[in-house]
């Protein structure tokens, strides 16, 4: 399919930036003062109130951290989009492929760490603070 | 992948049996450094992931030492927070400024810019030394040998992106916004912003999940 629609795209986009030298290729877009500003904005709120919370408990801890999580979540598609300019048609699709990619390998690398390790931890012998203090 | 595009079926280039890379040598210079940069931005987001799993697993072991809540300042975190999103809304106005060919005012974004890189860095040096004059050493336990290996690196990540900024302020102050320097300059946009996603994650993990522990 690259091949297919690529090759035609790329050729005639090097006729048309052939004199200038000014060719970005079908790369990132660049956004604008409003995009910038709305990221601005959303990020400030986004952050703004998960440290709101932690700083006053206003709410149960378990509650808290919820919220604070899915609030780092948005916070990052908020970057990914407005900030890094993230989206389906960049480099012909390769960015969100590349990216689609690394998400796969790190949910992978940190569920399966946590996973194994916290199995690991809670099937050893308890240990008590007294004598993890006369460890060497 | 259509069929006609298969090898031994009529193409444009009749008689070739080479149906991919038709026109690699047209590529102007620079092409595929965007892509490339891309690539190493997400190799780089596998390292943070693998201390981040580190932290993930390591955060609880004090060690008898101490922990979070003893040891973080959270009006700190905010006000380093604060800086690294400034430093990322004036890098994008300096981009901004890049497209309208302004130079001077992109120089002064760029610059702005690296004037919060520099706080945010002094403000992590401050709380790195009040911890260490604390006693909170890396090596005092494997809480803390994770969270200054996590903060650290991306510290030091900060850090590089500041020496290149600078060496950009200076190839553009010499040679102008010429497409090799912008290209460079939105390879840093792209590492810039990804270190300001990098500290989303660190000051939700390590500083405000800590803080609820």
């Amino acid at each position: 399919m690259t091949t297919q629609d690529g090759a035609p795209a790329h050729s005639q986009g090097h006729d048309v930036a052939h004199g200038h030298d000014d060719h970005h290729g079908d790369g990132a877009s660049h956004g604008s003062y409003g995009s910038y500003l709305l990221g601005f904005g959303l990020s400030v709120v986004l952050t703004a109130i998960p440290f709101w919370l932690v700083m006053t408990h206003a709410l149960p801890n378990q509650a808290s951290g919820y919220i604070i999580m899915a609030f780092a979540a948005i916070q990052i598609v908020v970057h990914m989009i407005l900030f890094l300019h993230m989206d389906t048609k960049s480099e012909g699709g390769w960015n969100m492929m590349a990216m689609v990619f690394t998400i796969v390998v790190l949910v992978i690398t940190m569920s399966g760490s946590l996973w194994v390790m916290y199995n690991m931890n809670t099937n050893m012998m308890p240990m008590s603070v007294e004598a993890m203090r006369e460890m060497p | 992948m259509s069929a006609q595009a298969l090898p031994g079926t009529p193409t444009e280039d009749a008689g070739s049996d080479v149906f991919y890379d038709l026109d690699e040598h047209e590529h102007p210079e620079g092409y595929s450094t965007m892509l490339g940069f891309w690539m190493y931005l997400m190799s780089d987001c596998l390292i943070f992931a693998m201390l981040f799993a580190t932290y993930g697993v390591l955060g609880h072991s004090y060690a008898g030492g101490p922990g979070p809540r003893q040891l973080f300042e959270l009006p700190l975190v905010a006000l380093n927070t604060a800086m690294l999103l400034f430093s990322s809304i004036t890098y994008g106005f300096a981009m901004l400024a890049m497209n309208q060919n302004k130079v001077g005012q992109t120089q002064l974004w760029l610059f702005v810019t690296a004037l919060f890189g520099a706080a945010f860095l002094t403000i992590e040096l401050t709380e790195f030394a009040s911890l260490i004059h604390e006693g909170a050493t890396p090596q005092r336990s494997a809480f803390l040998s994770s969270f200054f290996t996590l903060v650290g690196t991306h510290g030091l990540h900060v850090t590089f992106g500041l020496v290149w900024l600078f060496t950009l302020m200076v190839q553009i102050g010499r040679k102008g916004l010429i497409p090799a320097n912008r290209r460079r300059l939105m390879c840093l946009s792209l590492f810039w912003h990804f270190l300001d996603v990098i500290w989303i994650g660190v000051f939700t993990f390590v500083y405000l999940m800590g803080m609820l522990r």
